[in-house]
């Protein structure tokens, strides 16, 4: 690898103290997003808010300046339902101006309700469940012929791991001895009909996946210390890497947290106000 | 062009094994390309140890292999992937349509055991489907080699193309294409034979060689057939087409696809702009394969047969 972009270095990105308050203001524009004429998907979106902090603000060896340099770490979102908590995560970090988050689902605009690359820092369409992973397997099979130290990420919702396919680029990635990709699983516990856990289990997760054969961790997904510590703990040789991220759907909203109901939602002016009410609350809070 | 006709039938290497041995060759010294296996079971004794990092064998797992290409692609590479055609376009169709297609990545997809070549294997080995799948997807190019010769260059002009592509193959050793047909260009029929009374316009190994042998018997009675090798199914060379729909006034097309939406489809659509030309397909009906029986028994009972097209023909000149 050429090194165009400096390894990262724990000391010259943001103190978790920073990241929380980014983390806010990502919130604020989730809600303002979802307070849109076509709404959005806010539950799985709010969920994944600390884990695509932890990975955009510190894991993640990206340069917004330059989000095309070979050799940038990759971030797959294969939960594209989560693309109004990418699109506000990639303005926070600097991709493109926050303004521009104006344009979601504003006829003509790219921001649709799943990512599509034309979108400044994404990297693959996303939203059909079940793909990401073998993205994700792709990419890091390059780097290891490129005998390059780029790593690549993939993001996945608890619910996409009823989809078969998941499976098997799980088990295709730990047989290729793929150390350089790593999987979150933002697991909230909750799809659209009901929990995962009625509607086909998945527990026990970790289990599974090390059975699978992947060095596998189980965080508390909004703890942003947490997150960052077990994303750059290194790697177990030859396995790839499991974080299985404990979340919250609709984290932050009181009135949808914890509901399967918060999967998408259009917030009328009202919600707007009591969802910024109760975001700036918790801000408040956590800097007291 | 030449006035080519059926050849005798000469047992020379498969589509598949030529494409396979001309990627072995390019393999090595082309540091772009990636050869993905899904335990096809094609490269067995093939000495890969010249690039043996860049053939991996990702396993029976159709739609991770699609989706691993697009990651590889994006990142650089040209993946070659390896399946049965029936599992590209069916199985796999979501990865190659939204991770490939969409992309527009140069992921070329060697599909083989396409149509009825799979034979006796049975309806869930056919392939009957792909070319209607396949050229539905934007930015695909879909090609279907006719013998051994057009298989190795039509492989490599697809490495050119900064695309996706499909490539066509089958199991079984098919004819060569007759002496003096004129040289294999990506994208262009080629026009094997000249005839001012109807087009016969064929895709794959057995159609070009029974629209051959259907233009023979016309011509002993008679009727002069204009005879198209249509290798390239999208993009079609719609001028080419077009030219010998103007020559004669209609058009036979001659498939091992299922008649829905194949090439005959494709043939449809592309002369819809000239009503007063006749097209008619010949190739599977809408049906699967019930009983045992190789790729020339398949396609006999499924009525595609030179003496169906020489019919057809005189039906629609009405002799």
């Amino acid at each position: 690898m050429n090194g165009a972009i400096a390894p990262p270095d724990i000391r010259s990105v943001p103190g978790t103290e920073q990241l929380r308050a980014a983390a806010g203001r990502i919130r604020e524009r989730i809600v303002d997003m979802c307070a849109s004429q076509e709404g959005g998907h806010i539950g799985g979106s709010m969920s994944l808010v600390e884990i695509l902090v932890a990975l955009y603000f510190d894991a993640l060896r990206i340069d917004p300046e330059h989000p095309d340099d070979p050799d940038r770490d990759i971030l797959v979102l294969s939960k594209g339902h989560g693309g109004i908590g990418l699109y506000a995560t990639l303005a926070e970090r600097g991709f493109f101006p926050v303004e521009r988050l104006a344009e979601y689902g504003t006829a003509g605009s790219e921001f649709m309700a799943h990512p599509h690359p034309e979108i400044p820092g994404v990297e693959m369409p996303t939203g059909s469940l079940g793909h990401g992973l073998a993205l994700g397997l792709g990419f890091a099979l390059a780097a290891r012929l490129d005998r390059s130290d780029r790593r690549s990420f993939v993001v996945m919702g608890d619910g996409e791991l009823q989809e078969g396919s998941v499976w098997e680029a799980a088990a295709v990635a730990s047989s290729q001895g793929l150390d350089n990709l790593t999987a979150v699983i933002d697991r909230n516990e909750l799809q659209i009909t009901g929990g995962t856990e009625e509607v086909v289990r998945l527990e026990p997760l970790a289990d599974r996946w090390r059975a699978f054969g992947w060095h596998t961790h189980e965080v508390d997904g909004h703890d942003l210390d947490a997150l960052r510590a077990v994303l750059h703990a290194a790697p177990e040789p030859g396995r790839p890497t499991m974080v299985i991220a404990r979340t919250v759907k609709g984290k932050g909203l009181p009135f949808v947290e914890g509901q399967a109901r918060s999967h998408y939602a259009r917030l009328s002016g009202r919600q707007r106000q009591r969802a910024m009410s109760a975001l700036r609350a918790a801000t408040e809070r956590s800097q007291a | 062009m030449s006035n080519a006709t059926a050849a005798e039938p000469k047992t020379v290497l498969s589509s598949r094994e030529t494409y396979r041995n001309a990627l072995m060759e390019l393999l090595p010294s082309d540091e772009r390309l990636v050869c993905l296996d899904t335990d096809t079971g094609l490269f067995n004794g093939v000495d890969l140890t010249p690039a043996q990092d860049r053939y991996l064998n990702l396993g029976i797992a159709e739609h991770t292999l699609m989706g691993a290409a697009a990651g590889l692609a994006r990142s650089g590479r040209i993946p070659v992937v390896n399946t049965m055609a029936t599992f590209a376009a069916s199985r796999a169709l979501e990865a190659v349509k939204l991770d490939i297609a969409l992309n527009d990545l140069p992921v070329k997809i060697a599909a083989t055991h396409s149509g009825l070549s799979a034979g006796h294997l049975g309806p869930t080995h056919h392939s009957l489907e792909d070319l209607a799948v396949m050229r539905a997807l934007p930015n695909m190019t879909v090609v279907v080699p006719t013998d051994a010769d057009t298989t190795d260059r039509l492989f490599r002009q697809s490495l050119e193309l900064p695309g996706p592509v499909y490539l066509r193959l089958g199991r079984n050793a098919t004819p060569d294409l007759p002496a003096g047909a004129p040289p294999v260009e990506l994208g262009r029929i080629q026009v094997l034979r000249e005839g001012g009374d109807i087009t016969l316009a064929a895709c794959g190994p057995y159609p070009v060689h029974i629209a051959l042998e259907a233009a023979d018997q016309l011509a002993a009675d008679g009727v002069a057939a204009t005879v198209l090798n249509a290798h390239t199914v999208k993009p079609l060379d719609t001028r080419t087409l077009r030219e010998a729909a103007a020559a004669t006034g209609a058009v036979i097309t001659v498939e091992e696809h299922w008649i829905g939406g194949g090439f005959g489809g494709a043939v449809a659509e592309a002369l819809s702009e000239m009503p007063h030309t006749t097209v008619s397909a010949v190739g599977v009906p809408g049906a699967f394969a019930s009983v045992a029986g190789g790729q020339q028994y398949q396609l006999e009972r499924a009525g595609v047969t030179s003496w169906a097209v020489a019919a057809r023909a005189k039906e629609i000149l009405g002799s």
